[in-house]
This record gives C-alpha cells, sequence and structure tokens, in this order.
C-alpha cells in the first residue's frame, strides 16, 4: 500500500511531500528500506535500530503479562472477589490497555511530528520508552496525566535534545517523575497501589490501603522471625504477588528479561550486576548502622529496584558509555537508591531519582575514565 | 627474534565466495591506465600526450608539489587517451600496450644506502608505494620513517593468500627488504609460525594471530610500536616489496600479480595473472546487477564494471546490489540469509555458515545507540566512539588525544559493519583526517 501511494505524492516536491517522514516509517516497519551502501563498507549486518529495540520490548513482556495478572490478583485478594485466574489476568489486561494506547498515541505522535519537522525519519527508540511507562505507574493513573506526563517527557527530554539517541535522561523515567513531582496524590501513597475502578461491586466502597512491602520496610514493620514485611514474605516479593507498579513486582520476570538482554548483548550486564551490588552493599550498611532492620537482600526485591536496574539504568544512550565506566555508573545507581530508600523521611523509593541522578553523572563518569586512560597512554608513550 | 601477538578483538565476516588457490586465467595487457586517484594526496602533472610512446617503467605523470615522484607506465605502448573529469581533473592515463613488452632498464646493482634506495624507489614509480602514517598519506620526502611495517598477509574478507600470491617471489620480497632496511628498521608480520615469510631476514618479525582486522597494519603497529605525535612510520604492502626487489634483481619494473576474484557474485572463483590498471572486465566476468569493489568488502572501492584495477589492490570482489526489499526483514524471528554478528539474531548458531551477502544497508541512518560493539571489534587502544565523535566535533585536540595519528579508516571498517545506526565510521574517520592534515600542514 504505503509503496504504492510513494511516488508522486509523498516524493520531493509531491502535493504530501510533508507526510514523507510517516509514511517513511510505515512503509519500512513493513519491509527493510532498499537502500544500499553508498560509501565505507560494501555490506552491513543484517541488524539495525529496529530489532535491538524489539529486543528490549521482548524481554518486556513477562514483566509486562505477569504484570497485568498480578493487577487482578491484587483487586481480588484485597477486596476479597475471589476471581479466578483468567478473570484476574483479563481484568489487568483491560486495565493495562488504555495506559499503552495512552502512551503509545501521544509518544509516537509527537515522534512523527518531530520526525516531521526536522525532516528524518521517525526513530524507534519510542518503541521502548511507550513499553516501559505504563509499567512504571500505578494502573488506575488518570489517562489524562499519564497523557501530559508523556508528552511533556517526549518534548522536553527527548525531542530538543534531537531525538533518540541524543537524549540525556531516560525519557521513560523522567515521564514517571514528572507525575510523582506533579500528582503526588496520585502516584504515592498507599492507596493507588491497587487497582478498583471498573469493578462495579466496588462502587462506592472506600479505597482498602494496600501499602507496598517498600512503604512498610520503611516503617519499620519488619518481623525478624519469620523474614515478613507485614503481610508479605520474601517468597512473595520474590514471586511478585505484591502491590506495586505493574512492571515491577515479580523478580522471576525480570530475570526472564534480564537472561535476554543479557544473551543478546543489547543492555550490559555490567551495570545489572554492579548495580544489585552496590545495593547490597549500603543495604548491609544500613543494616549495621541500624537504619533499617530489614536485611540487604530484600532491598533488591522490594519495589523497583530490579526493574531500574535491569530496564532502565541500562539504557545504552543514557548510561555510561566506557566499560569502566559502566561500572562505576552502575554500582553508584544501587547504592545511591538504597540511600535514598533508608535515609530520608519523604519518599520509599529511591531507585527513579538515583538513576535520573546517575543519567545526569554518566558524562563525567566517562570523561574520568577517557581521561585516565588517555593521560595513561601519553605516560607510556614518555617512557616507550 | 619473532615476537608474537594475539589479539581478541574483531570479527572475520562469513562471506561467501573465497578464491581456490589455482590460477584460472593470465590477462595479457591490452589498455592499461595509471590513475592518479590511487595515491592519497596527490596533485598529479602530467608528463606524456596522447600518441606519445612509453615503456614499462616509463614516467607518465608526476607529484605536482615534488616533480621528483615520478608514477611509471607498467607497460610499453602509446598514450592512447588522457581521462578528465570534472573540472579537468586528471582521472587516468591510459596506455595501449605493445604486443611485445620493452622494459626501462634500471640497472641492476643492490642500492647501499638509503639514499639510493629512495633515489631508486622515485626513478621506478614505486615511491607512491610507500604509506606514510599518520594519516596514510604518500611518503614524505625529506621523512625518515622510525620503522617500516609489512603485513604480509590480510584477514579481510576473502582476502587473496599472501603465501600463494608470492610463492614464486620470495628472493624478490628479501631483496625488497633489504633494501627498505638500508632507510629504516623493518618489521614484518606474519600470520603464523610456519608462513614463507617466516624466513626472511634483516627484519623483525612478528607472529599476529586474531580475526579481522588482526591483519591490518595499523593495529600491528598499534601493538609493536604505537605512533605518537611526531613520529611517523611508513608501510608496504607485500606485493609492492617483492616488486621493489624485484627491480634490484632484475633491473626492471613488473607489476603483474596474482589478482584473487572473490565474492557471492563472482562466476568463477581463483586467481588470475594480471597488472594494476587493467580493465576489470578483462580480469572477471561480470553479469547482472552486481557491483565491483576493488579490494575488499569492508574498504575496497567500488570500480563499476567499466573501472581499471587500483595501484594497491589484489583482489576483486563481486556483490549483487541488494535493492530488493524484504517484507519484514527486522521482525522476523529467523532471518537465515542475513548474517549479523549480533545476538539479537541467529546467526551464533551456523558459526561454520558462509553468507551470500549483498549490499543492502539493512535499515536506516540513526543516532548512535549502541556503541559497544564500536569496542568489541577494535583490538587498538582506542576508544572508538571518542575518536568518532571528536572527528565528527571537528575537535583537533581530541581527535590528537583519542588516537588520530594511530588509525586509518581501514582499521575502523568493521565498525561500519556491525553499527545498528548505519553510520558510515569510516567517512567520518577520514573526514577527521582530511581535518587535521589541512590544520597540521
Amino acid at each position: 500500500m504505503a509503496e504504492e501511494m510513494k511516488p508522486g505524492l509523498f516524493e520531493k516536491g509531491g502535493k504530501l511531500y510533508w507526510l514523507h517522514s510517516s509514511i517513511d516509517a510505515f512503509d519500512t516497519f513493513l519491509r527493510v528500506p532498499g537502500t544500499v551502501t553508498a560509501k565505507g563498507a560494501h555490506v552491513r549486518d543484517g541488524i539495525d535500530l529496529k530489532r535491538v529495540m524489539i529486543m528490549v520490548v521482548i524481554a518486556l513482556v513477562p514483566a509486562a503479562l505477569f504484570g497485568m495478572y498480578n493487577v487482578g490478583l491484587q483487586t481480588s485478594t484485597l477486596y476479597g472477589l475471589d476471581w479466578g485466574f483468567w478473570h484476574m489476568f483479563w481484568y489487568g489486561l483491560l486495565r493495562m490497555l488504555p495506559l499503552f494506547v495512552v502512551s503509545y498515541v501521544v509518544g509516537l505522535g509527537i515522534e512523527f511530528a518531530s520526525a516531521q519537522i526536522r525532516g528524518e525519519e521517525v526513530n524507534e527508540g519510542y518503541l521502548v520508552t511507550g513499553f516501559l511507562i505504563p509499567l512504571i505507574v500505578p494502573v488506575d493513573v488518570p489517562l489524562w496525566m499519564l497523557a501530559l506526563a508523556v508528552a511533556f517527557s517526549v518534548l522536553f527530554v527527548k525531542e530538543v535534545f534531537g531525538g533518540t539517541g541524543m537524549n540525556i535522561w531516560n525519557p521513560a523515567l523522567v515521564a514517571r517523575a514528572f507525575l510523582f513531582f506533579s500528582y503526588p496524590s496520585s502516584m504515592s501513597g498507599s492507596a493507588v497501589w491497587v487497582s478498583k475502578t471498573w469493578v462495579h461491586a466496588l462502587k462506592g466502597v472506600d479505597a482498602v490501603s494496600a501499602a507496598t512491602p517498600l512503604a512498610i520496610a520503611h516503617d519499620g514493620a519488619f518481623d525478624a522471625a519469620t523474614g515478613a514485611v507485614g503481610q508479605y514474605s520474601f517468597m512473595d516479593m520474590f514471586y511478585g504477588f505484591i502491590p506495586g507498579s505493574t512492571g515491577e513486582t515479580s523478580v522471576i520476570a525480570i530475570l526472564l528479561g534480564a537472561i535476554l538482554l543479557v544473551w543478546t548483548g543489547v543492555a550490559s550486564w555490567k551495570i545489572m550486576v554492579s548495580s544489585v551490588a552496590g545495593g547490597l552493599l549500603v543495604g548491609w550498611l544500613g543494616q549495621l548502622a541500624g537504619a533499617t532492620m530489614v536485611p540487604c537482600y530484600y532491598q533488591i526485591v522490594m519495589g523497583g529496584f530490579l526493574f531500574g536496574s535491569v530496564f532502565m539504568a541500562t539504557d545504552p544512550v543514557t548510561a555510561a558509555q566506557t566499560e569502566t565506566g559502566k561500572w562505576i555508573y552502575g554500582f553508584l545507581v544501587g547504592a545511591l537508591a538504597v540511600v535514598v530508600r533508608l535515609w530520608n523521611p519523604g519518599y520509599m523509593e529511591g531507585m527513579m531519582l538515583a538513576i535520573l541522578f546517575m543519567n545526569t553523572m554518566a558524562p563525567i563518569i566517562d570523561h574520568c575514565v577517557v581521561s585516565a586512560h588517555t593521560s595513561r597512554r601519553a605516560k607510556k608513550a614518555l617512557t616507550a | 627474534m619473532s615476537n608474537n601477538l594475539d589479539l581478541k578483538k574483531g570479527l572475520n565476516i562469513p562471506l561467501k565466495g573465497v578464491a581456490a588457490p589455482v590460477v584460472i586465467k593470465t590477462v595479457s595487457p591490452d589498455v592499461v591506465a595509471v590513475k592518479p586517484t590511487d595515491f592519497f594526496g596527490l596533485v598529479p602533472r602530467l608528463l606524456v600526450k596522447e600518441g606519445d610512446t612509453v615503456l614499462a617503467g616509463s614516467p607518465v605523470m608526476a607529484d605536482k608539489m615534488h616533480p621528483e615522484i615520478l608514477f611509471t607506465s607498467p607497460v610499453s605502448g602509446t598514450v592512447k587517451e588522457i581521462v578528465r573529469g570534472a573540472k579537468r581533473k586528471l582521472l587516468a592515463v591510459l596506455v595501449k600496450a605493445d604486443v611485445k613488452q620493452e622494459f626501462v632498464d634500471f640497472g641492476k646493482a643492490a642500492p647501499k644506502d638509503a639514499d639510493q634506495v629512495k633515489d631508486l624507489l622515485l626513478k621506478t614509480g614505486l615511491w607512491g608505494s610507500l604509506v606514510q602514517r599518520p594519516y596514510g598519506v604518500m611518503a614524505g620526502l625529506d621523512v625518515t620513517p622510525k620503522a617500516i611495517f609489512i603485513s604480509t598477509f590480510s584477514t579481510a574478507p576473502l582476502a587473496a593468500d599472501m603465501d600463494y600470491v608470492l610463492a614464486e617471489s620470495l628472493s624478490d620480497f628479501q631483496a625488497g627488504v633489504n633494501a627498505l632496511a638500508k632507510v629504516a628498521p623493518v618489521h614484518v608480520s606474519i600470520h603464523k609460525g610456519d608462513s614463507a615469510f617466516a624466513k626472511v631476514k634483516d627484519c623483525q618479525i612478528h607472529v599476529v594471530s586474531g580475526p579481522h582486522p588482526a591483519g591490518n597494519v595499523g593495529v600491528q603497529i598499534s601493538h609493536i610500536a604505537p605512533i605518537m605525535k611526531g613520529e611517523t612510520v611508513w608501510t608496504v604492502n607485500p606485493l609492492h616489496v617483492a616488486a621493489i626487489g624485484h627491480v634490484v634483481n632484475t633491473g626492471k619494473l613488473e607489476l603483474t600479480r596474482k589478482v584473487a576474484v572473490t565474492g557471492p557474485a563472482a562466476q568463477k572463483l581463483g586467481y588470475v595473472v594480471a597488472m594494476p590498471g587493467m580493465p576489470v572486465k578483462e580480469i572477471a566476468d561480470i553479469a547482472g546487477d552486481v557491483r565491483v569493489v576493488g579490494g575488499d568488502v569492508l574498504c575496497g572501492e567500488n570500480l563499476g564494471a567499466d573501472g581499471y584495477l587500483g595501484f594497491f589492490q589484489n583482489q576483486i570482489t563481486i556483490l549483487r546490489e541488494g535493492h530488493d526489499r524484504e517484507w519484514f526483514g527486522w521482525a522476523k524471528p529467523f532471518r537465515p540469509k542475513v548474517h549479523s554478528s549480533s545476538w539479537c539474531y541467529f546467526s551464533w548458531l551456523t558459526p561454520k555458515k558462509e553468507y551470500d551477502m549483498d549490499t543492502n544497508l539493512h535499515g536506516g541512518p540513526r543516532a548512535f545507540v549502541e556503541t559497544k560493539c564500536f569496542e568489541d571489534v577494535t583490538p587498538m587502544d582506542i576508544f572508538p566512539i571518542y575518536l568518532i565523535k571528536a572527528c565528527l566535533a571537528g575537535d583537533i585536540e581530541k581527535m590528537e588525544k583519542f588516537g588520530i595519528y594511530e588509525v586509518l579508516p581501514e582499521d575502523l571498517a568493521l565498525c561500519d559493519y556491525v553499527d545498528p545506526s548505519k553510520n558510515e565510521i569510516q567517512a567520518i574517520i577520514q573526514q577527521g583526517i582530511d581535518l587535521m592534515i589541512k590544520e597540521m600542514a
């Protein structure tokens, strides 16, 4: 279809030339472009950014599917509804769909418009961002808020810098930060994490308070004898049967994604490992210092720590680019996240702020690594 | 004394169409082109006109800046045509070869010192075979390099096997090394201990192993004796070392060489005895919508079906032009016909498979996103992405710091191949080098 329309109408000088970026995006989505190499290497690897990005989306699928089931599970359990498995899953799926639709329609709309204005091809980066955003916000977040957050993040975090590859901060996290600071009542507290809209039986029922394990631990309700945080055992948190953002709860689902990302080499295992190491170390120090009673490995399974380490901190554009830099960057992400969790009275979750802060610092880390390397080279030259 | 160097990083591209070590044909010279465009940075001055007769070894053009540097005809015959392009730029001097070849006699005496060697290279037209680093320009006249490097093997896709190509010219090769050693210490790298070149004397032998670009002389230099600011080294292709030796041994300029005809779209694979400047049509059979690359697929030159083999080339790679558009290419779980070094595809399942690659770009150009892949294919002590960005920014100081003196585009050619964002890395590096030459001159 797109191919038949292309000559004349959408070509340079054609009436609808201003739409060429969008047409091109759909066209190349369906078929590999027929462009041949003009200079440099005459043959090229089959890999392109579309493939890279789709790998990340596939890696997110287990977390998304489990999250949908868990949305239903939490509602069913806390309101005593006694739903079956498929009922829970369908409820979660239907609750999540509007978030995905809003995220993609608003985000891709702005991406396409920006590509048109710049006269460039539409970049694939938003395929991932658009999938991430619904997974890291409370499921009942009002859609207009989500739309605003997406628009803000795509426009001011990505497009003003020049699009995917040029941005300094992770756009999905900025969308979350935008919601967090602009509409705190919809984003935090213990009433937002379990969905009850759309359930007729619950019309007029007050929201059940369902604090996340992270919040419970923050308040000090940790049972050292059973190892439970409030009503949630360690295994509940490991499997993901706890309230929280849709994608973040299940360690198993996230690990499945992590295996794919590391296997394909799309995300850096160094960042993942060092981030977990940083979190464990600070968690352990916090325990020693008496800031918390929760064992350090709980920090990894609670809240968005692992999701952030695997999917957000590893974004190749906003993370450190040098291999040594990745170790430092990842470690500081994990360490800072737990520092925020343990030593501040306001926010339960430190992962978002830790990653955004380290995004800001990543170029400095790289600068130090590269400078150290070049001065070592210069010294070698003098002694050689 | 030999040194071992085992390089880990890099990538061998599994391209179909390797040339079997047999001579499939010998091309007798008819029309031979002398191309100034083969020599980077050369501004030529023409020394002949149409109708002039020349011998094999007679000068046909010179360097405008340094008239002592001559470029000679590889055959005897009559100047048939002077080919000019836009703004009357000299593109080629075409010489119609005589049936009986006659040679200029340069005298057999082996040169005794560096000046005699330089003199011999200048008058035979072989000065142009000296490539000077940094920047990969033609060697400067008053430069004494700190060393001369010769890589006797190429790891590039389907590259000609030098052990086979020069099997009968080893005495010439040795004579060439002896001559060059009068100018500066010579380093010869071989790919395995039992290579015929291992016995070459009057030089330091290095055994280098590893995937491409281990055979690139630039990569070897960066490990053996990195080039720092103010230093220069020369590199010489083993073919030209043998040609230099041949002049020393016989007094005649002889550029005839075995040319590997390779590539997935080549009709007949094997070696053809030919000479630089010969029309590629006479060397290989060309049919259909194909691209004829002089050299390897990573940094070869698109010669076109009517082109002439270049001075430095002893390989022709023939590829299909990849204009066809594959449905759902990137979204298919399996694409058995497309090779990818990335584990996002499944090429790793078939490590021995050779691929019928074409010239399709397999994607659209994007900003840099994944950059670790560059480091994985660059076995040098540099940060490729920082060098690339410094070149894009035109920042001289940063380019120096990040190693512009050590690289030529060919050393980063694999980055072109692996980049998912489809950036033209070699062109970017060349742009940086051009800027350095302009600013540092």
